[in-house]
């Protein structure tokens, strides 16, 4: 091998040259992951998170099984995602294909209800309410259950293995699979009947995607819950990424009054409080933390906001009898203020971004409200045949093919009155129904269902390529629908 | 440099391939384990493969393929799915064979089953010629319109498309012969081209009236007795309407002594033994509906 030519590059100074004095030694660029073992606080805020996982938990594995009366031949399940039939059940809305767009909307509501939280209080949907981090507390409590607390766990995984460790681990993991199971299970109560899916899961007689998606989710929950556990947040959720840009120096977050705090370091007996700060160093704010991290560095993008770290140092605290609040929800522009001598600007609920969300929110939602509310319950589309996009008779009329789908999201059978506007001295005709001319049409429609018929348009020789105009009638109620389609010619 | 004496990398510490492309040299760092592991276990999965399933080609002193203990056949699934299929569609077919076609047509149940059949079948079996939605091509007429060689109702397509046009074999398919007055020399070619004009004429495009009435007597003589004394065409024949706008094979001038000297003949194979007698009815109501059906 020649050496002509042979360039380096010093990765630590950037520069170029032909050998370098001392070969710096290697880098690895790779941190392994060290294990967390968060500690149980004790606190309100533990409280707090106790009761919002035994709600959203209960909500999850419970909401399928509410049934919810709608009449003969459509589910009863309160909320249903019917694939086979192509409906959306919620309570007392029944969603259609044709409604997709309240579900955009339902996404684009929840995407500001997230904002706005964010803005007001940091990343409290994280903390308290995230599926991740609800089912990981879950997993971490049955860990503490089977493996002891902090000390004992971390004692438990340095030990060989022997009866006591392998019966514990065997515990856990079974339970984890358990609860796995379980929420892979409830998972596909909202797509099917919740009973007869339940029953048919376990008689083999479910569908196969039943099995398939009840599978994947309790993996996604085992591997997710009990081994990725921060590492979901750190480095696979978009969110701590995008919450950076929506909460601001007004938010509340959870904080460390490094004002109060510092200068921090274990109390001499001989030493007065006014000479330093209320931190003592103890630790407890970090053992408590699920994501492993000292919030006394300050905001950071792996911290859920969980404010297990209030609780842990409030009780350390008032050991110490000093007040409470080291660690609390504040702002940073308040702890800035303080720690500069100034009294801190008082915390504002109306800011202009949480005012623009409020509004987005209130105006969506309204949108919404009343589109729901005035849903037209029946709806007429036209497709128009493509091939041939227009045919001429033998006495040179011509003719256009369209396919009617006539939608009746009521729950009775009705009829309707279809008639054709806009192209001059046009005729139709429905197959299956003796009809000629321009009269209008009664045609049936099934209950709760979508009909197709099949029409042929004709217009006179020489008509121009012009817009056609479906109308359709209730003849009882008068509520009505129009489709615009296009009536295609050889003439422009 | 020798073989036996590893060229390490000053940085890394990770022996190089000992290549170098302009001074830049490839680590020849070890494979990841998570992807060694795959790949012998995709070994392995190979021969648990290749015992289970069909896997090597016919070997000489072999007869066939290598079966496999699961004897798995590709043919035979789809045999088995088009079986599960006929067995599911059982019900609606035996409706279909029962009614007849104006009831398939004007029952909303049945017309919505035959015309969901009937297009895929269409698709499947007579779009090729006849053009999605049955629009047609040159040499290939078009459903659509109101305009019927043979018959437009709905007997005489399913007749039609059990029997085929001119298709050999069936004793009972649609059958004409129009002769090749030009390739067979039974005109000369000056009387084509009278008779061209004389064609165009029906349509008012004719440009040489004296050709036009050379023609009259030949007209009569050689072609009325299809076409009809005034051109409007048989049916019973299929022979076509010359007096109006539809043209299968062309309506310029050259097309029409090309169709004059040739003759056109055209062919559609009888679908009777291909298609199930449900699939026929079905298709039947579909091509009726296209926009022309009488």
């Amino acid at each position: 091998m020649s050496d002509v030519g042979k360039v380096t590059l010093d990765l630590h100074t950037g520069q170029r040259g032909g050998s370098p004095p001392t070969p710096p030694p290697p880098q690895d660029l790779y941190a392994k992951r060290e294990q967390i073992y968060p500690k149980l606080a004790h606190g309100n805020f533990r409280m707090v998170k106790w009761l919002v996982m035994a709600g959203t938990l209960a909500i999850y594995y419970l909401l399928p099984w509410i049934r919810w009366e709608r009449g003969e031949g459509i589910p009863d399940q309160a909320v249903l995602a019917d694939f086979q039939s192509e409906k959306f059940y919620f309570f007392f809305i029944e969603l259609w294909p044709q409604d997709i767009h309240f579900l955009a909307g339902l996404l684009i509501l929840a995407a500001l209800a997230l904002f706005l939280v964010t803005s007001l209080l940091g990343r409290v949907w994280c903390g308290y309410t995230c599926p991740q981090t609800v089912w990981t507390d879950l997993y971490i409590w049955v860990e503490r259950a089977f493996e002891g607390d902090r000390a004992a766990r971390m004692r438990l995984d340095k030990q060989s293995w022997g009866i006591n460790k392998a019966w514990r681990k065997l515990g856990k993991h079974t339970v984890w699979l358990i609860i796995a199971f379980w929420t892979g299970g409830a998972f596909i109560l909202y797509w099917h009947d919740a009973p007869t899916v339940a029953r048919g899961w376990f008689t083999g007689e479910a569908p196969l995607s039943a099995y398939w998606f009840a599978g994947l989710l309790t993996l996604t929950t085992y591997f997710l819950a009990g081994w990725m556990r921060e590492q979901v947040c750190t480095y696979l959720c978009p969110w701590p990424r995008i919450q950076a840009a929506l909460t601001d120096e007004h938010a509340l977050n959870v904080t460390y009054r490094y004002d109060r705090g510092e200068p921090r370091g274990p109390k001499r007996k001989d030493q007065s409080w006014d000479e330093r700060g209320d931190c003592i160093d103890c630790d407890q704010c970090v053992q408590v933390c699920p994501a492993g991290i000292d919030i006394r560095d300050g905001s950071q993008l792996e911290c859920i906001h969980c404010a297990l770290c209030i609780d842990a140092c409030d009780q350390m605290m008032k050991r110490i009898d000093r007040p409470t609040g080291l660690i609390a929800y504040d702002t940073e522009v308040a702890v800035a203020a303080r720690a500069a001598g100034h009294t801190p600007p008082k915390y504002r609920i109306i800011r202009a971004r949480t005012m623009l969300y409020a509004f987005l929110i209130v105006g969506i939602g309204a949108l919404m409200i009343y589109g729901l509310g005035s849903r037209a319950t029946i709806e007429a589309n036209v497709l128009k045949d493509r091939s041939p996009p227009f045919v001429r008779l033998s006495d040179g009329d011509i003719q256009n093919g369209y396919a009617l789908k006539l939608v009746n999201k009521a729950s009775e059978p009705r009829t309707m009155t279809l008639a054709i506007s806009g192209v001059d001295g046009a005729s139709f005709k429905v197959i299956g129904f003796e009809h000629e001319g321009a009269a209008p049409l009664d045609l049936p429609v099934e209950a709760f269902g979508v009909d197709r018929y099949r029409i042929i348009v004709t217009a006179p020789h020489g008509a121009p390529r012009q817009d056609l105009i479906f109308t359709v009638t209730d003849t009882v109620t008068g509520e009505s629908d129009a489709n615009r389609s296009s009536f295609r010619s050889p003439e422009q | 440099m020798s073989d036996e004496i590893k060229d390490i990398d000053e940085h890394s510490g990770v022996e190089t391939t000992g290549h170098s492309w302009d001074g830049i040299k490839e680590l020849n760092n070890p494979l990841p384990r998570w992807w060694l592991y795959i790949f012998y276990g995709s070994i392995v999965w190979a021969v648990v493969y290749m015992v289970l399933m069909p896997a090597l080609p016919a070997l000489p002193g072999m007869s066939t393929n290598t079966p496999g203990i699961r004897r798995h056949s590709d043919r035979a699934e789809v045999m088995k799915a088009v079986g599960e299929l006929e067995e599911q569609r059982a019900a609606s077919s035996a409706v279909l064979l029962e009614a007849s076609l104006e009831e398939i047509e004007t029952d909303r149940g049945l017309q919505q089953f035959a015309l969901a059949m009937g297009e895929s079948l269409f698709g499947d079996n007579c779009a090729t010629c006849h053009g999605a939605g049955g629009r047609g091509a040159k040499g290939y007429p078009s459903l659509a319109d109101d305009v019927w060689l043979w018959d437009g109702t709905l007997d005489g397509i399913e007749y039609t498309l059990r029997h085929g046009i001119r298709h050999e074999g069936d004793f009972d398919t649609r059958f004409s012969a129009m002769p090749a007055f030009g390739r067979d020399g039974l005109l000369q070619n000056s009387q084509i081209n009278d008779l061209t004009q004389y064609v165009l004429n029906y349509s008012g495009r004719a440009d040489d009236p004296a050709a036009v009435a050379r023609a009259e007597t030949l007209y009569q003589q050689q072609c009325a007795l299809c076409h009809t004394p005034s051109g409007t065409g048989d049916r019973t024949l299929g022979a076509p309407n010359l007096t109006d706008a539809e043209w299968i094979f062309g309506d310029s001038e050259d097309d029409i002594y090309n169709s004059i000297y040739n003759a056109r003949n055209a062919h559609m194979p009888a679908w009777d033994d291909r298609l199930s007698d449900a699939s026929i009815k079905a298709v039947a109501v579909y091509v009726h509906t296209l926009g022309g059906g009488e």
